[in-house]
């Protein structure tokens, strides 16, 4: 019998998983994949309420989620490829300019 | 169960029965529009067939030939790229419907292996994950002529899946629903309603960018053989590039499916609608019948009177002989159930399955005739040039389609 | 029954698809584990009757954003002989999973939600038209919103990835 807090605990395991994959991973094209993994348990989120509640809202959002997150996972690539144009590195720890 | 396992086995059968047809119906076609004879040679113990046998003779090369995986690649990609190209094209058949629904007991069995609510939006996700097959294929060969032809390709690729979709947004208006069953459904007998007549501006758009979408000539630069030595699988080997092959044959086939059922009604047949053939079910199957004998008669016997000994003084006379024989058998086959089974008392099931044969006749006959309009266009037209290529995409069609949806919009409205 | 089977499948691929994206030193690896994370999360969706939704994650997540990321490592060259290995932060990991590790322990003993069943739906919960139904009534503001918000990022993805003209 799967329940709401499954669902909600999938969500849970899901953002804390992106959450230690950007927090560990150091390359920045991996750490916006780990975004996009967050953004994801989110979705799920609201799905599972919007069916556990029988309401069509939650559907509607998770539709803006998605399209604020394709909209940020183009602009953060662009910024991403001016930044290697510049410093030919993609490690978030060569960036290391302001540490005075 | 078995339904489901049934359907979903068919289509991807039918697949792969029609992907060495269109292998043979290329190259005689090509040949017979640039005026030679094309292959025919290849014959088993003196049957030719008019070159059919070159398929399985590719075939039988591609899969006894070594299978070189280079040390450079990446092999996970590089073994997993044909697979998905192939799959992609194997999935999208799951929608499409191939008659109309039967009603056994009540229950409708419908001619798909699923009936989606978001059929069309089911068909544009299938479309976009076609991309993954070519760009692995490309960077796992880990060679800068592959890289180039997969990131042309998947450029091509996603630039035209825009144009694509907004055209298949004015059919959706039109229909008003997402479902095949109903937009074919919707599309009535008349050929004069069909959604070619209603939309001729976004069937003009579809089909430019399935042909973009499979790489085809006008827009195949990616795999282009004089430019880029056929592109991103210029790595593959054997059955690997079989695959590659077998995926291009199979989205060209899945490209007319879909042109078949959202333009042309599917599996409309023109003028005659599904109750008027399932309550003349019988009248229909004698018909049916009566002109497959007569077919059969005539090619057995046209073929038998072109026998003459000693033509090329091997097997190879037989051939008509046998062929001849083999029409003219089939023909007397036919004319013996006729006669000892007329008249024929079909049921309502049998009426409804008779019907149902009949429509999927029909909607073959229609993906076939869109395959040799592929195989037409190629053979006729020049390539594009990419940077003409991404312009047609992006400055012509996309404000083309969003012109047209505008204007389907504003006039439902109206 | 095949509910349960079929939602123990699907969130286990996608947990250990997300795991193998973390852990890869390939970043075009990451991308496809990625890419497959999003088809099991499209079946879990499915599983809770959002056709539509499902059907959006496939088309955008999997379709386009995904191919962008995988089109932007191409571009930018970055091969697996060429990456340094990454030194992992166990210490911090560890620490971090311990600490995420009891906060869900205090969430599940504090917070006891009675366990009620799902609501019954209709058979069009889900679908097209009930979505379009609610965008453009309640959420019409929005949307119209999020289409100039995708026009912005596109004009900006645009600017920033010219070339300078010398």
């Amino acid at each position: 019998m799967i329940t709401i807090h499954h669902y909600l605990g999938l969500s849970a395991l899901l953002f804390t998983l992106g959450l230690l994959g950007l927090v560990i991973r150091k390359n920045l094209i991996i750490m916006l994949m780990c975004i996009e993994v967050l953004m994801n348990a989110v979705n799920l989120s609201f799905i599972a309420i919007a069916r556990y509640l029988n309401l069509m809202d939650g559907h509607v959002v998770s539709f803006f989620v998605m399209a604020v997150a394709a909209a940020e996972a183009a602009v953060g690539l662009a910024i991403l490829v001016v930044l290697f144009r510049n410093r030919q590195t993609l490690q978030s720890s060569d960036y290391h300019l302001l540490r005075g | 169960m078995i339904t489901i396992l049934l359907k979903i086995l068919v289509p991807f059968l039918v697949i792969f029965q029609i992907i060495p047809l269109l292998v043979w119906a290329e190259r005689k076609g090509s040949a017979f529009i640039q005026d030679r004879h094309g292959p025919n040679r290849a014959s088993f113990g003196g049957l030719r067939l008019g070159g059919l046998l070159h398929s399985l003779a590719d075939v039988i090369k591609l899969i006894s030939k070594e299978d070189i995986i280079p040390s450079h690649v990446h092999k996970p990609f590089y073994l997993l790229a044909p697979f998905m190209a192939l799959l992609v094209a194997c999935v999208t058949f799951a929608v499409i419907p191939f008659a109309h629904p039967l009603m056994i007991d009540g229950k409708a069995f419908t001619f798909q292996a699923a009936d989606l609510n978001v059929g069309v939006l089911y068909i544009l996700s299938m479309s976009s994950l076609g991309v993954f097959g070519v760009m692995l294929g490309g960077w796992a060969s880990n060679n800068k002529y592959a890289l180039l032809g997969s990131v042309r390709s998947s450029a091509q690729m996603i630039s035209y899946e825009i144009a694509m979709g907004l055209s298949l947004l004015t059919i959706i208006l039109m229909s008003g629903s997402l479902e095949l069953n109903s937009i074919v459904a919707l599309q009535g007998v008349n050929p004069l309603n069909w959604n070619i007549f209603k939309q001729p501006l976004a069937w003009i758009i579809f089909t430019t960018a399935a042909f973009a979408e499979t790489n085809r000539n006008p827009f195949d630069l990616p795999e282009g053989e004089s430019e880029l030595v056929a592109g991103f699988h210029v790595e593959y080997s054997s059955m690997k590039f079989g695959m590659f092959f077998m995926a291009e044959y199979a989205h060209i086939i899945i490209a007319s499916a879909l042109i078949s059922t959202l333009f042309f009604g599917g599996w409309q047949i023109p003028f005659l609608s599904t109750e008027v053939v399932q309550s003349h079910a019988d009248l229909g199957l004698l018909i049916f019948l009566v002109v497959h004998l007569v077919l059969f008669l005539m090619i057995g016997l046209k073929l038998l009177s072109k026998y003459k000994k000693g033509r090329y003084g091997d097997n190879r006379d037989n051939e008509v002989l046998i062929l001849g024989s083999l029409f003219s058998a089939l023909a007397l086959g036919i004319a013996a159930l006729t006669f000892f089974f007329a008249p024929f008392h079909l049921g309502d099931l049998g009426s409804q399955i008779f019907t149902a044969v009949l429509q999927v006749g029909i909607f073959l006959g229609k993906i076939l005739f869109f395959c040799w309009f592929f195989i037409w266009i190629r053979w006729t037209l020049p390539r594009f040039r990419f940077d003409q290529l991404m312009k047609l995409g992006w400055k012509i069609l996309l404000p083309l389609a969003l012109a047209n949806l505008i204007l389907t919009a504003v006039w439902l409205v109206l | 029954m095949t509910e349960t089977v079929l939602f123990y499948i699907f969130s286990s691929i996608t947990v250990l698809m997300v795991l193998l994206m973390i852990f890869q030193t390939n970043p075009i690896a990451s991308a496809m584990f990625l890419v497959f994370a999003f088809f099991s999360l499209a079946a879990l969706y499915v599983l809770l009757q959002a056709p539509f939704v499902a059907m959006l994650q496939i088309m955008v997540y999997a379709g386009a954003v995904m191919v962008l990321f995988i089109f932007v490592i191409m571009l930018l060259n970055l091969h697996r002989d060429e990456l340094e290995r990454e030194r992992f932060h166990w210490k911090q990991a560890g620490l971090i999973a311990m600490a995420l590790a009891f906060a869900g322990f205090l969430i599940n003993h504090f917070v006891k939600i009675p366990v009620l069943p799902f609501r019954e739906v209709s058979a069009s919960f889900g679908e097209v038209a009930s979505v379009g139904k609610v965008l453009f009534s309640d959420y019409v503001i929005p949307f119209e919103l999020t289409s100039i918000l995708i026009l912005v990022a596109v004009i900006g993805a645009v600017l920033l990835g010219k070339k300078e003209l010398e």
